[in-house]
């Protein structure tokens, strides 16, 4: 067999398996239709803000309630020190003024 | 049209058999650019998987929190403010939360606690989410040992288990009668942890806010639409855990196609200089050169994209598993819901695959049209 034909067979493949990947996320999306559901009802039942992914620091865990201390949370001089912590943005609450400072 | 179809096969044939003369070479150019492929797929599909689930189960979040403030720091709030709140035209329902956060020195996790009204959680019992259950190796029908303020060790029975499909919500959630939750933390009677707002009108929202923290001027109000936000500006590209990880990738990737643009090795030239020798134009050469950048850079981007894929939603994300666990022994098990966004395998393959290939033609081009004696010495 030609090269060429090798090499449009392989891509041949390839695409085909990219579309089953699209296929199968639909799939997933409409089997973990349920969990989803238990996801939301939680959420709604017990009034949650957050989701759970880093627990080692409060405000990482609940990151949307975090407060303006939070990066001197142990002391005035403290450093962010939680690796969970560089790879969050700051709550877009903690930015609203409350006092006009300047 | 058969002939220029027969025309591209042949230069494809010549293409992949030159490639294959050098196949160290380009097999090692082809690992790393599907690794970059990779890792750049991996952590947009992550980031996007992740940023649709938290859109749809934080909709559902208490549309405003209110929180009371002291020196700037978090405090409980009075149970009485409730009635203030209520009394404000507009607001459905108030209602108080209690929470806090339990170290466990057994195995030095810390766990989320919370007040909830539910039939399994009657004094002296618990729910436990799936985080809590595989780090402490309990299950429904255990007890589970917690130490009050006061320094007494209170013993709380498993009633439940939060399913680990819902683990990105509850995994270190643990839910406990009222009365056990004061008995822990000494939380006076008549205050909460903070307060949830239900309004009529979600267009209201902000009005109904500003007349809160007029009313009550020590607390400050969390709007659902900031939440949102928050989650959204996390995995979005510029939140941290996307640039971190995609500004190396994008780096290696263009220090990649610029090495590649820069110029051909002397073999490349030469077997160039001998094609235009042997009667090529510079069009065959170009379209030959379009090939080899198709080749290379279209196979490496399917097995990279696929890989990811994969990588994130049958292996929950394992090779970044320790970016985002940090020092937590409590970690949640990624099992998210795979949500593709075509439009982002269409960018991730126009950034990708189209500055390769181009990448590849130019400088032939400039090889080509130099007189081929000239090129071979």
């Amino acid at each position: 067999m030609r090269k060429s034909s090798v090499f449009f067979i392989y891509i041949f493949i390839q695409i085909v398996l990219l579309g089953c990947m699209f296929t199968h996320a639909s799939y997933k999306q409409h089997i973990s239709l349920s969990h989803l559901q238990e996801k939301v009802n939680l959420v709604q039942r017990l009034g949650l803000t957050d989701l759970c992914l880093f627990t080692e620091a409060s405000y990482t865990r609940h990151l949307s309630l975090a407060d303006f201390h939070t990066a001197f949370q142990d002391s005035p001089m403290a450093l962010e020190h939680f690796p969970s912590g560089s790879l969050v943005t700051h709550p877009l609450a903690a930015k609203k003024t409350y006092e006009n400072v300047d | 049209m058969r002939t220029w179809i027969e025309r591209h096969k042949n230069i494809l044939d010549f293409t992949l058999s030159s490639l294959v003369r050098r196949k160290r070479k380009n097999a090692a150019l082809v690992s790393v650019y599907t690794l970059i492929v990779f890792l750049l797929a991996s952590v947009l599909l992550f980031t996007y998987a992740l940023r649709e689930e938290a859109s749809i189960l934080l909709k559902q979040a208490p549309e405003m929190i209110v929180q009371k403030l002291v020196a700037g720091r978090h405090e409980l709030i009075p149970v009485a403010y409730m009635d203030r709140i209520q009394a404000i035209k507009g607001v459905s329902s108030v209602k108080e939360r209690l929470w806090g956060y339990y170290y466990d020195p057994v195995v030095g996790a810390n766990y989320t606690l919370m007040v909830a009204e539910d039939p399994d959680v009657a004094p002296g019992s618990i729910s436990i989410g799936e985080g809590v259950s595989r780090t402490r190796l309990a299950s429904p029908g255990d007890t589970l040992e917690f130490r009050t303020y006061q320094g007494v060790t209170i013993e709380l029975e498993i009633k439940k288990t939060f399913s680990a499909e819902s683990g990105l919500v509850s995994s270190d959630l643990i839910l406990i009668s009222e009365d056990d939750f004061r008995k822990l933390f000494g939380t006076p009677k008549g205050f909460a942890t903070d307060l949830t707002v239900r309004v009529r009108n979600p267009k209201e929202l902000p009005t109904i806010a500003m007349k809160v923290a007029e009313i009550l001027p020590d607390t400050r109000q969390v709007l659902r639409e900031e939440l949102l936000r928050t989650y959204d500006a996390i995995f979005n590209w510029r939140g941290g855990i996307l640039l971190a990880i995609l500004f190396g990738a994008v780096l290696a990737f263009i220090i990649f196609a610029w090495d590649k643009a820069s110029g051909l090795s002397v073999e490349e030239k030469r077997e160039i200089g001998i094609l235009k020798a042997i009667g090529w134009e510079t069009s065959d050469i170009i379209r030959m050169k379009f090939w080899e950048g198709l080749v290379v850079s279209l196979s490496s981007f399917l097995m990279g994209i696929l890989l990811a894929y994969i990588h994130v939603f049958f292996t929950s994300f394992m090779l970044f598993e320790p970016v985002l666990k940090g020092w937590a022994t409590l970690y949640p098990e990624f099992k998210i819901t795979p949500f593709i966004d075509g439009a982002q395998v269409a960018s991730l393959f126009f950034l990708t695959v189209v500055p390769y290939t181009v990448a590849t033609i130019i400088p032939s081009w400039r090889a080509a049209i130099v007189d081929p004696d000239s090129v071979m010495r």
